[in-house]
């Protein structure tokens, strides 16, 4: 099988709209036929990211590539960066601001939780130019 | 316990998923931060909370859980519930607060695993 593509925008103004893409690629690999497990996972772990890119980087794109063994999910953004990874890895750790934590968000859980469901999780950054995230979930 | 004791015994108000009324759901949990609920919650299939917006439903779907009690009279507005009304996702309304209301839940048998006592 080709891998199947996808990609989207992820508007960084509209809270709303935000988790718009993982509910489309929650949907495609429920309809593909993978496990339940397996789409739970990769919901979780990109509308983690997804929320992310909203509410600390001003959106972004996403990209989506869908393999018979794993799914690799690509989020990257122009935002301010992440200055340490190590402390933004940490649970509990956050510098979202009290109106992102009126809206249910900004715990310091995200990052953490991506981990915990992914295979294999990369995070390249840069102050002032943005970040990007590889997501490679196995099936 | 079916979905339709949830609403009995929260004296709830349903705004969408009437049909999924008659579903089995054996746990719930409560919270009102969905980083929480994303980061905790394993096969909860009912949530409790006090946060209206839509990211609440958007979370519970991600987390294929089947419906969301809105403690304190919260009533969620027409996108909320159009979406969880396409999502397969019965939204409710109770008066009670919180704790008011996962205590009668789990009175009644409706721990946070399914087998807990
Ligand atoms: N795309 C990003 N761009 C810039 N900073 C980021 C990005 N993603 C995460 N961060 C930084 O890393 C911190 C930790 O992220 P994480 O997702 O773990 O927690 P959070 O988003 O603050 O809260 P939660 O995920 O629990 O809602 C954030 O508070 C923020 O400072
Ligand atoms: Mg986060």
């Amino acid at each position: 099988m080709e891998p199947i593509k996808l990609s989207f925008n992820v508007d960084g103004e509209n809270f709303v709209s935000a988790g718009e893409a993982s509910t489309a690629v929650k949907t495609t690999l429920k309809k593909m036929g993978f496990p339940g497990d397996t789409v739970r996972r990769v919901a979780i772990a990109m509308y983690e990211a997804e929320i992310n890119m909203v509410i600390h980087a001003h959106g972004g794109t996403v990209d989506v590539e869908i393999c018979p063994d794993k799914i690799v999910i690509v989020l990257a953004d122009k935002g301010p960066g992440i200055p340490n990874i190590d402390l933004a890895m940490q649970e509990g750790y956050s510098t979202a601001p009290d109106d992102v934590r009126s809206l249910g968000f900004g715990a310091g859980m995200g990052l953490p939780n991506i981990k915990k469901y992914s295979d294999d999780l990369e995070i390249e950054t840069e102050l002032g130019v943005g970040t990007t995230l590889t997501i490679t979930i196995n099936c | 316990m079916k979905i339709s004791e949830i609403q009995q015994l929260l004296d709830a108000k349903v705004h969408c998923g009437q049909e999924h009324l008659d579903q089995e759901v054996s746990s719930a949990c409560g919270s009102d931060m969905m980083s929480d609920v994303l980061a905790f919650v394993k096969d909860q299939a009912v949530l409790l909370t006090g946060l209206l917006n839509l990211q609440t439903v958007r979370t519970a779907m991600m987390m294929d859980m089947k419906c969301i009690v809105f403690v304190r009279g919260k009533v969620p507005d027409a996108n909320t519930i159009e979406l969880a009304g396409q999502s397969g996702i019965v939204l409710m309304s109770t008066e009670n607060r919180m704790y008011q209301a996962c205590g009668k839940l789990y009175n009644a048998g409706l721990y946070t695993e399914g087998s807990e006592q």
